[in-house]
């Protein structure tokens, strides 16, 4: 009796210590990756980082503009492209696909999930560059915003469907029942009940897809040009803006970390700490909205 | 009053019931088919993006080009033996550190924390800043993570672009998904099981090692297989803490390179973009092959 009790209150310690080095490890990082940052805020000034859009190592000038200005445009172009396709799919599952082909569709969301970003950002490279190079406009180098776009629209599609999906399912029955018993039809009532009522969750699903987009990284190395240019039209037409090569927050980080040292390598981490501080922003109000929707 | 309703019945429903009847079915009609098309859309992203690199990576698998080691050079010649090698590394080091501590944290939270709520507040407090940490650390973008280990284990612990930082790094990035997929394993085992058992006057530790964990093991093993699946298609992470050279690593503190970062040092540092599709082939059916067991997972989870 005496040795299971000793066992118990052991083994409930060495689970707690457990439950502290997970927490100790969100604490280092933020602690690490604050710490590693400090020097760049406190000698380029935050302000500084966030409105020049001038990178340029050697001088010791780190604007990150053009690279928030990337990975705006590109999660932006993603959303153009993505968030109607995804939430389509959604109303799609939850609502008028027959059993045969919710499951074809549902393991195809779920694969497009587990493709590793590499395969993506190989397919953007081999199919996508050369497909958007035919684009008759000077300077276009089928590297650029448009590429990482559609690349990005894919990706994040499963983050939008399943939560999209399960925010339009999690409607109550009656709902419906009322809308059909006044003799809506099945789509007016989607428009008018479902999907108003399912608007948080909805919502919710986009944010967290803005999250995933704006986190992308190998992907985006790969297809987005990596220059370090606020991104323009490049000519008359603002369309062309798409085409512009740029970089983002991740590829900057990823492009440069291994050979940067002493305030490079701080402003590397300000990145970072600028990356997360905008992915805690997007996934928190996310949260909110999701909380919301539970009570 | 009746004047009224019929003003809104001739303005809103012109012309006449029927009509509007037909008029409201086409406008389903059209809808739907936009739906299906979208649904349709999905099938046909994933069947270009799989369909074209496996058509095109196939050509060049063979027993060779699994079984040897890049050659390297611009035309990325060789095989892919010691990408494989080094995923498995990783993979059995990641697991190997995230997976015990990612258990034991899921099962403190939802077996032992609410009990000891009563203690004090101290604990109480650790608790919510846990659990607020594991949903941040879930959204949070690998490449932080690659900062992070790249910032700890690289520079500061001094062990270089190596296995060992990146494996560490890697566990990190796993260790929320295990805590997650713990907890819910754990809470969708039914509380008369462990009422059933503390009744019969066992401890609490028996109660949760020989009822509560068997009845979660296969929700818990869907949370490592996942992680599995997680590491094998990270490449951001690796990218900046694992170094990237060709050769089998022989030790924790060798360089060297998944099957992930692989593609991506073919596709951008050589034009060898046949054996950088051959290799995403590999990857793909990987990962369909962890989809097909985390779906075998789940079925027996959900049989009980």
């Amino acid at each position: 009796m005496r040795r299971r009790y000793l066992v118990d209150r052991s083994v409930r310690y060495l689970l707690f210590f457990s439950a502290l080095i997970s927490l100790f490890i969100v604490f280092m990082i933020a602690l690490f990756t604050l710490r590693e940052a400090w020097p760049a805020f406190r000698e380029i000034g935050l302000l500084n980082m966030l409105t020049s859009s001038e990178w340029r190592p050697g001088r010791d000038q780190f604007g990150l503009l053009a690279m928030i200005a990337g990975s705006v445009w590109a999660a932006v172009g993603s959303m153009i492209l993505g968030v109607p396709l995804a939430l389509a799919g959604a109303i799609f599952l939850a609502e008028v696909a027959p059993v045969w082909m919710r499951g074809i569709v549902r393991s195809s969301v779920e694969l497009l999930a587990g493709i590793p970003s590499v395969v993506y950002g190989l397919f953007g490279m081999v199919v996508l560059l050369p497909a958007i190079r035919r684009i008759p406009v000077a300077g276009n180098t089928g590297f650029g915003i448009l590429a990482a776009s559609i690349v990005l629209a894919v990706m994040i599609l499963p983050t939008i469907t399943n939560i999209a999906e399960d925010a339009i399912r999690a409607v109550p029955r009656e709902y419906k029942e009322g809308s059909l018993a006044l003799g809506a039809t099945h789509w007016q009532t989607i428009l008018g009940v479902t999907l108003p009522a399912a608007r948080s969750g909805i919502v919710a699903a986009v944010i967290l897809g803005v999250g995933r987009a704006v986190g992308e990284t190998m992907a985006m190395i790969m297809v987005i040009g990596n220059s370090i240019v606020l991104p323009r039209p490049l000519n008359s037409n603002p369309l062309t803006l798409f085409l512009s090569q740029a970089r983002t927050l991740t590829g900057n980080i990823a492009v440069e970390i291994s050979y940067a040292t002493g305030l490079h390598e701080d402003a590397l981490f300000a990145t970072g700490v600028v990356l997360f501080v905008l992915i805690m922003i997007i996934n928190s109000s996310a949260n909110l909205l999701i909380r919301e929707r539970r009570r | 009053m009746s004047e009224q309703i019929g003003v809104v019945l001739s303005t809103d429903y012109a012309p006449g019931g029927r009509s509007n009847l037909t008029l409201r079915h086409l406008t389903e009609r059209a809808a739907f088919a936009l739906l299906w098309l979208a649904g349709g859309a999905a099938v046909v992203a994933l069947l270009a993006v799989v369909g074209y690199v496996v058509v095109q990576g196939i050509g060049a698998i063979d027993l060779d080009f699994l079984f040897s080691a890049p050659r390297g050079g611009l035309a990325g010649e060789g095989g892919i033996s010691t990408t494989i090698i080094t995923t498995v590394y990783l993979v059995a080091l990641t697991i190997s550190v995230a997976a015990p501590l990612g258990i034991g944290a899921g099962v403190f939270l939802v077996e032992y924390a609410s009990e000891m709520q009563g203690h004090s507040g101290l604990i109480r407090r650790i608790v919510t800043v846990a659990r607020f940490g594991v949903e941040t650390l879930a959204g949070v973008p690998s490449i932080i993570f690659g900062l992070f280990g790249y910032a700890l284990f690289v520079s500061a612990l001094h062990f270089g672009f190596s296995l060992l930082s990146a494996g560490l790094a890697g566990a990190c990035l796993i260790l929320p998904v295990i805590i997650r997929t713990t907890e819910e394993a754990l809470l969708a085992v039914p509380r008369s099981y462990r009422e059933g058992s503390l009744a019969l006057g066992t401890t609490q530790w028996q109660t949760v090692s020989s009822v509560v964990l068997p009845a979660a093991l296969p929700g818990i093993m869907t949370g490592i297989v996942l992680s599995v699946g997680r590491i094998i298609s990270e490449t951001a992470v690796f990218y900046v803490t694992l170094g990237g050279s060709s050769r089998a690593p022989t030790s924790l503190l060798d360089s060297g390179r998944t099957m992930a970062l692989h593609v991506f040092y073919l596709a951008t540092e050589t034009n060898a973009f046949q054996k950088a599709m051959a290799t995403g082939t590999i990857l793909i059916v990987s990962i369909v092959l962890i989809n097909a067991i985390i779906h075998l997972l789940t079925r027996r989870f959900a049989m009980r």
